[in-house]
Order: C-alpha cells, then sequence, then structure tokens
C-alpha cells in the first residue's frame, strides 16, 4: 500500500447487491473514497488493474476451522487468513472446535488477538456447551460480551433436545444465533461415510440421510418453539432442503448454509479409499447435490460456507475409518462455485458475501453496497482465470483439499481487506 | 492376469477368474507331490503383513509361498513397531524398501490394501480387509465348488449369515456371480447391507426355502459381538432363524455343498454334525486355499526372477 493509504481498483465491473456497473474504485484509509469512471486519483496512489474483472464485496466465510489453539501443526489463524484472503475472503467465522474450546471469553480473546495479525476479519464462534460436550450451557452472556455473534458446538450436534431448547431461549435473550450440526450421533453411529449404496459394496458403515435430517426436523421445532434464531451449518441431504423450505415458508427465524464439496461430489468418491474425501456431514447421492444446488437457486440455503477443515498429511493417510474428517476450502470455494455451479455471478456473491454477512452479524462491515463511506473490504475476481488446484501451493499448513488436480475457471485477482492490498496479483502480499 | 496386484475379484473379471482357478489345477498336482515343491518364484521375496489376527490365511499365503521357493517374511503386528505409534505407511514403505515382490496385507479396516498399493513398488494381495473384500477366500471357494460340482454356472449358491459385515460375502458374490451362479443372500434385515443397488443377488429372509432349492448353503461367521446389541435379540434366536442345525441340512438337495470360511462358530451358524457330514467340503477349502494362493502370487509375480 502506498504511503497514503490510498489504492485505485481500476477497468473493473463491480458487482453487489445493488447491481453492476463499470466504474473505478478508489480507497483511501480503509473505506471507499470514491466509485466512478474518470475518478481523480491522489498522486501515489497503487494502482491494481481489474480489467475484465468483478470488483464486489470481500467474502464472508460463515465456517471455518483455523486450527488455533491446539492444533497448529494443521492450521493457523495466520495460515487460514492468508489461504482466505487468496479465495477473496475478508472475513471468516473461525469454529470453537480448538483445544482448548473457544468456551470462556479469556480463549474468545486469545483467538481475536492472533486474527488481529491476519490478513482477514476473524470472527470466533463460542461453544454451546462447555467443552463442546454437550452437557452444560458455556457462559454465553459472557461469550457475547467478548464479541461473540455466533454460537455451535460444530463437530458435534446438542444431542440433548432440552439443553438445545435452552440454548435457543438463552441466546434469543443475547440477541444471538444458533448453529447447529445437524447429526443424531446414535443414528449415525460411527459412521464414515454415506449411508447407501457405496457404504454397502466398500463396507464403510454409512451414516444415513436420517441422521442429519431428525436433527433439522427436532431444531426448526424448537426454533419455532423459542422463536431464537437458528442457523444450520453444512447441510447435505435433499430432506433438510425441504425441511428448510417448509420451515422458511412457515415463518421459523432460520438460515441455512451448505458446503461447495457437498454441491459438487458424491458418495462415489470414496471408492478410492482416499481419506481425503472423507467429510461430516460425508459426501451424499447424486440427487443431494442436484437438491441443494437447486435449494441454492431458489434461496432455502442463503450461504456458502467452505467448512475449511485442514488436517496433516499423517491423519488423511490413515486408514479410512479412522481418518479425520474434513477438507480443506477456504483458497478455492469461489472458483469452486464459479466453475461447477451454473448460478449468475451476483447470485453466487450474495451466498458468498451478503448474505453470510447478515448471518454472522458482520453486515457492519462487510457485504454492504461498493460505495463511498464503506469499508474497503473488497475482492477482484477474474472470471476467465484458470487454474489448476495443487495442493502444494496452497496456502494453508495442510494439504487435504479434495480439488486435488481439478482446473477450475475464475481467480482472485486482488482482495482489499480494510483498504489493505492483501492480495495483489494472485499473491498474498505478507 | 496382467494387474501387478489383487485388490478385489472385480479387478480379475470372468476370464481372470478362470485364469487362476486353471493355474491351480497345476499346483493342486504339485501339493500332492511327496515333494510338494517347485522352483518358480526362487528368489522372490514375500511379506504378510497382517494387522489383524488370522492364522489359517497367513499360514496358507505363507505355505503357498514356500512352496513356490519364494522366501517369505512374516510381520506380525504384535511384535511390530505399529505398536511404538509407526504410521500404516511408514510401516509399509519400510518393509518395500527391504525389496520385496509382494506384500499379502490383512487390516481390519476397508480400503487399506488399496491405499498400500499407492505407497509401494511391490504386488499388494488383499487377504481381507475390513468388511470390504477377500478375493482369494471367493477364488479358493470357486476353486472347491469346481472340484466337486463340475462348474458354477447356474447352480444355487445361498450365502446365510451376516452379509453386512462379511468381507467374504462380497468377494463371494462378485466371484460367483462372474462364473454363473445365481446367489441368494439369506439373513435378516440387520445382517444385510444397508443398500443392494447393483448386487446381482436375490434376498430371503427365510433360510428353509431358500436351502430346499440351494446347490450350495455357505455359511457365514457369525462374530459373537453382534450377536448382541441392537443386531439381534440373541444368539439363540440367530441360531433359531439362520444356523444351519441338522434338521435344516436334512433340507438341501442330494450333492448339495456345504460350506464355511472359518473358523466355525460350532452350535452357532452350523451344527457340529453338519460340520462332520459329506457334503461338506469345509476341509477341501482350506486345502485348496494353498494351492489358490500359489496360483496368485505365480500368476502376479510371472515367475520370470
Amino acid at each position: 500500500m502506498s504511503a497514503t493509504g490510498a489504492a485505485v481498483v481500476r477497468g473493473g465491473t463491480v458487482v453487489d447487491a445493488t447491481g453492476r456497473r463499470r466504474a473505478d474504485v478508489l480507497v483511501v484509509d480503509g473505506r471507499v473514497a470514491a466509485v466512478g469512471t474518470g475518478l481523480d486519483v491522489p498522486t501515489a496512489t497503487t494502482v491494481l488493474d481489474a480489467s475484465g474483472c468483478v470488483v464486489a464485496p470481500g467474502l464472508v466465510d460463515l465456517h471455518a476451522h483455523l486450527r488455533e489453539p491446539g492444533f497448529e501443526e494443521s492450521e493457523t489463524v495466520e495460515t487460514a487468513s492468508r489461504a482466505a484472503a487468496l479465495g477473496g475472503y475478508c472475513a471468516v467465522v473461525a469454529m470453537p472446535n480448538t483445544e482448548p474450546a473457544v468456551d470462556s471469553a479469556a480463549v474468545v480473546r486469545h483467538v481475536q488477538q492472533l486474527g488481529e495479525r491476519a490478513l482477514c476479519q476473524v470472527a470466533v464462534a463460542g461453544a454451546i456447551t462447555v467443552g463442546r460436550a454437550g452437557r452444560q450451557l458455556a457462559p454465553m452472556a459472557e461469550l457475547a460480551e467478548a464479541g461473540v455473534r455466533l454460537f455451535t458446538d460444530d463437530g458435534a450436534g446438542v444431542q440433548d433436545a432440552l439443553l438445545m431448547r435452552r440454548a435457543l431461549e438463552y441466546g434469543r435473550g443475547l440477541g444471538v444465533t444458533l448453529a447447529q450440526h445437524c447429526e443424531d450421533a446414535a443414528l449415525a453411529g460411527g459412521a464414515s461415510m454415506h449411508e447407501g449404496e457405496w457404504s454397502s459394496r466398500l463396507g464403510i458403515p454409512g451414516a444415513p440421510a436420517e441422521a442429519e435430517e431428525l436433527m433439522v426436523m427436532r431444531d426448526l421445532a424448537l426454533a419455532r418453539l423459542t422463536g431464537a434464531r437458528l442457523h444450520l451449518l453444512h447441510l447435505s441431504t435433499a430432506g433438510s432442503v425441504e425441511l428448510v423450505a417448509r420451515a422458511k415458508a412457515a415463518g421459523v427465524p432460520v438460515t441455512a448454509e451448505a458446503a461447495p464439496h457437498h454441491l459438487v461430489l458424491t458418495h462415489a468418491e470414496v471408492a478410492s479409499y482416499d481419506p481425503v474425501f472423507k467429510v461430516n456431514p460425508p459426501l451424499r447421492t447424486a440427487a443431494d447435490v442436484a437438491a441443494l444446488r437447486a435449494g441454492l437457486a431458489g434461496g432455502t440455503i442463503d450461504a456458502v460456507a467452505t467448512d475449511h477443515a485442514p488436517h496433516p498429511q499423517e491423519a488423511k493417510e490413515l486408514p479410512f475409518d479412522q481418518a479425520p474428517p474434513g477438507m480443506l476450502g477456504l483458497q478455492t470455494c469461489l472458483a469452486v462455485c464459479l466453475t461447477e455451479l451454473d448460478l449468475p455471478v451476483e447470485r453466487t456473491l450474495a451466498l458468498l458475501s451478503w448474505q453470510p454477512a447478515a448471518i454472522a452479524g458482520l453486515a457492519d462491515q462487510h457485504g454492504g453496497p461498493v460505495a463511498p463511506g464503506a469499508p474497503a473490504n473488497l475482492c477482484v475476481i477474474d472470471p476467465a482465470a484458470t487454474w489448476v488446484v495443487d495442493p502444494a501451493t496452497l496456502a494453508s499448513r495442510s494439504t487435504n483439499t479434495p480439488w486435488r488436480g481439478r482446473t477450475l475457471t475464475a481467480r482472485v485477482r486482488h482482495t482489499l481487506f480494510r483498504g489493505e492490498p492483501v492480495v495483489v496479483d494472485g499473491r498474498a502480499t505478507r | 492376469m496382467t494387474a501387478t496386484h489383487l485388490l478385489s475379484v472385480a479387478d480379475l473379471g470372468t476370464d481372470g477368474i478362470e485364469e487362476v482357478l486353471r493355474v491351480t489345477d497345476s499346483f493342486v498336482e504339485v501339493s500332492a507331490r511327496a515333494i510338494p515343491k517347485v522352483p518358480a518364484l526362487r528368489g522372490r521375496t514375500v511379506v504378510s503383513l497382517f494387522f489383524e489376527d488370522s492364522t489359517r490365511t497367513r499360514l496358507s499365503f505363507e505355505a503357498a509361498a514356500r512352496r513356490l521357493s519364494a522366501d517369505v517374511m512374516n510381520f506380525a503386528v504384535s511384535s511390530s513397531s505399529v505398536n511404538k505409534g509407526e504410521c500404516l505407511r511408514d510401516t509399509v514403505e519400510t518393509i518395500d524398501a527391504m525389496g520385496v515382490d509382494a506384500l499379502v496385507v490383512r487390516h481390519g479396516s476397508s480400503g487399506v490394501p488399496w491405499q498400500v498399493a499407492g505407497w509401494v513398488g511391490a504386488s499388494v494381495i488383499n487377504a481381507g480387509d475390513g468388511a470390504h473384500e477377500h478375493p482369494t477366500q471367493a477364488l479358493l471357494d470357486c476353486f472347491t465348488i469346481r472340484q466337486r460340482r463340475g462348474s458354477l454356472e447356474g447352480l444355487r449358491i445361498a450365502i446365510v449369515g451376516d452379509v453386512k459385515h462379511s468381507r467374504v460375502a462380497r468377494s463371494g458374490v462378485l466371484a460367483f456371480t462372474a462364473l454363473g451362479a445365481e446367489v441368494t443372500l439369506v439373513a435378516p434385515p440387520t445382517l444385510l447391507p444397508p443398500s443392494l443397488e447393483g448386487w446381482p443377488v436375490t434376498v430371503s429372509h427365510e433360510l428353509d426355502p431358500v436351502l430346499v432349492k440351494a446347490d450350495v448353503a455357505y455359511m457365514l461367521r457369525m462374530q459373537s459381538e453382534r450377536m448382541t446389541g441392537s443386531l439381534l435379540p440373541s444368539r439363540r434366536e440367530y441360531t433359531a432363524g439362520f444356523g444351519l442345525t441338522r434338521r435344516r441340512a436334512a433340507l438341501l438337495p442330494d450333492g448339495a455343498l456345504v460350506m464355511h470360511p472359518g473358523p466355525l462358530n460350532r452350535g452357532v451358524e452350523i451344527a457340529a454334525e453338519v460340520a462332520g457330514m459329506p457334503g461338506s467340503v469345509i476341509t477341501s477349502q482350506v486345502a485348496n486355499g494353498v494351492a489358490v494362493r500359489m496360483a496368485v502370487l505365480y500368476l502376479l509375480l510371472g515367475g520370470a526372477g
């Protein structure tokens, strides 16, 4: 960034919730100073070429495992934030299944401090229960006071219906959102993949779609009962989409996300026995993929969230049933969506930027229209650039991407975070 | 056989299975000699890498390798560095680096032989992976049936018991149907795979009507840990519904075969006296196992060396 703190994004097409227009964007002191053509630009302004590109509000990921504290061999806040910035993100919600879990204000502040040096904003999600053990409510008011807006025991669902009811009720009083990893643990019972044709053939224990849908059903009922805001994480089945559509039509205050891998890949991938394709919820059927895509197009699903879940190579070389579930996502999500889903750019950006920003309670900083005075959180996307995913060149500390070797069309050219060009010409600047 | 590994029966196809059975014929002859040994794999090294207890399969492979004059190394997990936390890949690559020609892999997790095959230069033979496959068992079963009945074409084979958790059943279905047999799976729904889409089989939850028309009653081993909990109410109820009792064995047509992959739970899936009756070919299965594994090793390692 130049000494004046000024940068101009030149020659692109601005796309935000208000529509699209050809315009340059001048950024000064962390905010958008002007949007238009033929802008008067201060001397010593950094020029970022955006010809042929889409200039959009920075992306917001509702669901990322940054692994710090506790699992720094997999990822750190810094490395994840670099991957995020390279993927066009200006904010990520950090999941609380760290070690220790984010169930006290001290851990919230620790992750927030780590986030101060990050290449994007790190919004910390808090655990619903102490130690994510599903037995006793975490000090939610204390966590909310520290800045937590989203609560989840992600990695596991809250199994006890009464406890979940109390969490929703208590959360309603705090004005926060409860996010559920929908999985009935007893019915899923030690599964490593989706239960169906492939699990039967491969001899791997599977979890039926109903293990997810039972909890979706229960939590929609509890959201209706309590009036609390509920967000459903990484929905993966056609049945879940249908349940959410019906609940929304009935006015239940629910939002939902889907992960990019569930929108493209199916359980047939597991035939390779490569644990890189092990993820929870598991990859499901082609019919589920189609239903999720329809849910995105029709507005039942509000956001695409990465569920970025780094694991070290040695963990992903264990036997399939012993390997931990999870896939990288931050650096590839936007490109996967633009390559694989037949959605207009505007709709894709709604699902990756302004809608998740609203769910995360970050709409004052992220996802808003590109207009003078707005925080300068922007990503510049070259929709025609093709690249081949090479795990070794990703910024994450881990390499467990399911997109290895895949050619993607669309690449993030620049990312500006609070006015700072943290990615320039596809490279992180720090 | 042109493959470098034997991971699944599906890798072989009908022609590949036929080829193994043809070569097995000649090794049965070798096994009957006073000195049952040929120099075909002299100088070759075969390692048995068993991460799960198995006496009979390991011994069978080792006997097969020795009768072909291969050098045999045995990696027993209990005495290995796996117990010191060494990861699977390091273990396998270390052994591969010693210059071995074939790794015979048994593991409690489905898919491990596929992972191993991706890491090593040696030929990998699947000696049983989780609830997935056990190809040499299926091959020796085909050989045994053919020995008694001439061909599998048109035979009705009932596979009875815990199909859900059985690698023997999965490989058996592939091999038996490839050779033209009609397979019926007989089990309570809790012991069947959740989906049978794409399986060329019929299903029955009742044993008696299937036995009356069966040419082969293939009884699966019922693991004791499956007989409690939510899969089955009790061992007694399983035996009453699906055990091959003397009464049920009498329903079988003349000339029908009784088979079992071993080890037997006498009195559970098969009555002691049924295991010993003339139609029972359980000991032939064990004897043929060595010859079939000789054929597999010979075909994979090419005999040139």
